[in-house]
């Protein structure tokens, strides 16, 4: 199902990190990094929470607003019952739409964001996703401090913030049109190679984007994946051209680009909802805003894991959704 | 695409573990702990002048006390990193799983946060220990009488 949009921007976005994030290659491009990964908090999960509430705030100072001119708050996590965003909206007090789509949140919030404001249901919507590794690591595998070996395919949680303010006023970046995703399950059970459980959402995505708006893959100054990490980059780029013959060209995934996948201890990559957004708000937005590139094909990637179901011996789904942003001219 | 077919295209690009050369590691660490262990138990034979069996008690809780307090310290995962399962495996490995799991759910509180989880890895440890002495026990008993 594509969207097209005809007055739908982003009209600015915030972005925060943890320690790791700052020591990679795209620090320089974050609105600002903790060195901790409590950030003045008791708990990791209150840390999160702090990611959204303070992305969030850095925005309205930003677009010199009050919380009280927004007219949505559409946002997600990966924690359980999607607490961070729900604990950051109870502070804030802005009328929330919670949304669960695992690292491809920040594109399905997007997504939501710019159909309600292109319908003219609101005025302006905001759309934020978090992810802390900590806390993500102590829900999905094990202790912290255990760090039992890992196998290399393995994708490292980013921890981060970011929030994009959407209008229809015509400056910053146009959102052009948008792609939701399917399911799919490829019968992957190995939750250490999550690159390889999202590949296949990832490319039936693109390809439907590219079906249904009859383009070609070469419209795009660049095809962007969330989190597929160094292996599932060049497993997507296997699987498109085998099933549906498409070679991707400009094509390169922002689980790969956040860190030094050579000197920091992040195995494949890195993954989490804040991945994508962290990588595209921050480096990508700043590249198109220079005229540099164009056009932008965001695809975040989402394995709709569950510690139960997968204990259960039961394969893991993914699904990915694309948005299509373009400088404004 | 088949899943089937997946699988072969997914493992065309999934990079191999180094096994030998992890294995190797985890070998030399293990055995250096178990060399360090012996070490122990002859120090405090000979100086507190006790049984040996006494005295591989006192190295147990040394190794122990030392897991947990580099887990406490925040290094024993960076040392994982680096020495495999040669940490993981020895009673450092044990003591070093409940430490860790402690530590994680302190905030929870003592009883639905350290108690209810301090087992959570160590469990299975505990319950497939005993069930596999039983069973080399009775396997001992069966095939050479006790």
């Amino acid at each position: 199902m594509t969207f097209k949009y005809n007055n739908v921007y982003i009209n600015d976005t915030s972005t925060i990190t943890g320690p790791y994030e700052s020591k990679g290659p795209l620090s320089k491009y974050f609105d600002k990094s903790y060195d901790d990964l409590y950030f003045g908090t008791k708990t990791w999960e209150l840390a999160e929470v702090k990611l959204i509430e303070e992305s969030i705030d850095i925005l309205l100072n930003k677009l010199e607003i009050t919380k009280f001119d927004i007219d949505v708050l559409i946002s997600g996590d990966l924690l359980n019952q999607i607490v961070a965003t729900n604990y950051a909206a109870s502070s804030l007090g802005i009328p929330l739409i919670g949304i669960y789509g695992a690292c491809s949140t920040s594109v399905l919030g997007l997504i939501i964001a710019s159909n309600m404001v292109e319908a003219k249901q609101v005025k302006n919507a905001v759309a934020s996703t978090s992810s802390h590794n900590n806390a993500a690591e102590k829900q999905f595998r094990y202790p912290v401090e255990y760090g039992g070996p890992k196998r290399k395919t393995t994708t490292f949680t980013s921890t981060g913030g970011a929030s994009a303010y959407l209008s229809r006023d015509k400056k910053g970046i146009k959102v052009e049109s948008a792609t939701l995703g399917t399911v799919v399950d490829l019968g992957i059970t190995d939750v250490y190679h999550m690159g390889a459980v999202m590949a296949p959402a990832a490319a039936k995505t693109i390809y439907d984007h590219l079906r249904e708006t009859k383009r070609e893959v070469g419209y795009y100054d660049l095809i962007l994946t969330g989190d597929l990490g160094i292996y599932g980059k060049d497993i997507l780029k296997d699987y498109m051209q085998t099933e549906y013959s498409i070679e991707l060209k400009n094509y390169d995934d922002c689980g790969s680009m956040i860190y030094d996948v050579e000197n920091q201890s992040v195995y494949a990559g890195a993954s989490g909802p804040a991945c994508a957004p962290l990588v595209t708000y921050g480096y990508i937005f700043d590249q198109m805003k220079k005229k540099d590139i164009r056009r932008v094909l965001l695809v975040a990637t989402g394995a709709l894991m569950n510690t139960t179901m997968v204990n259960n011996k039961n394969t893991i789904p993914a699904i990915a959704h694309a948005i299509s942003l373009e400088v404004v001219e | 695409m088949e899943k089937n077919k997946y699988k072969n295209l997914v493992a065309k690009h999934t990079p191999k573990e180094n096994i030998l050369c992890n294995g190797l590691v985890a070998f030399v660490v293990g055995g250096l702990m178990g060399v360090l262990g012996q070490g122990l138990i002859d120090i405090y034979s000979y100086f507190f002048n006790i049984s040996t069996s006494d005295a591989a008690m006192l190295m147990i809780v040394t190794l122990v006390f030392l897991g947990c307090f580099l887990t406490c310290l925040g290094f024993f995962d960076k040392l994982v990193h680096f020495t495999r399962c040669g940490l993981i495996l020895p009673i450092t490995g044990f003591a070093h799983a409940m430490m860790s799991a402690a530590l994680e759910y302190r905030k929870e509180g003592f009883i639905t946060g350290i108690g209810a989880n301090m087992f959570k890895l160590a469990g299975s440890v505990i319950i497939f220990g005993v069930v596999s002495a039983y069973v080399f026990g009775l396997l001992r008993l069966i095939i050479i009488g006790g």
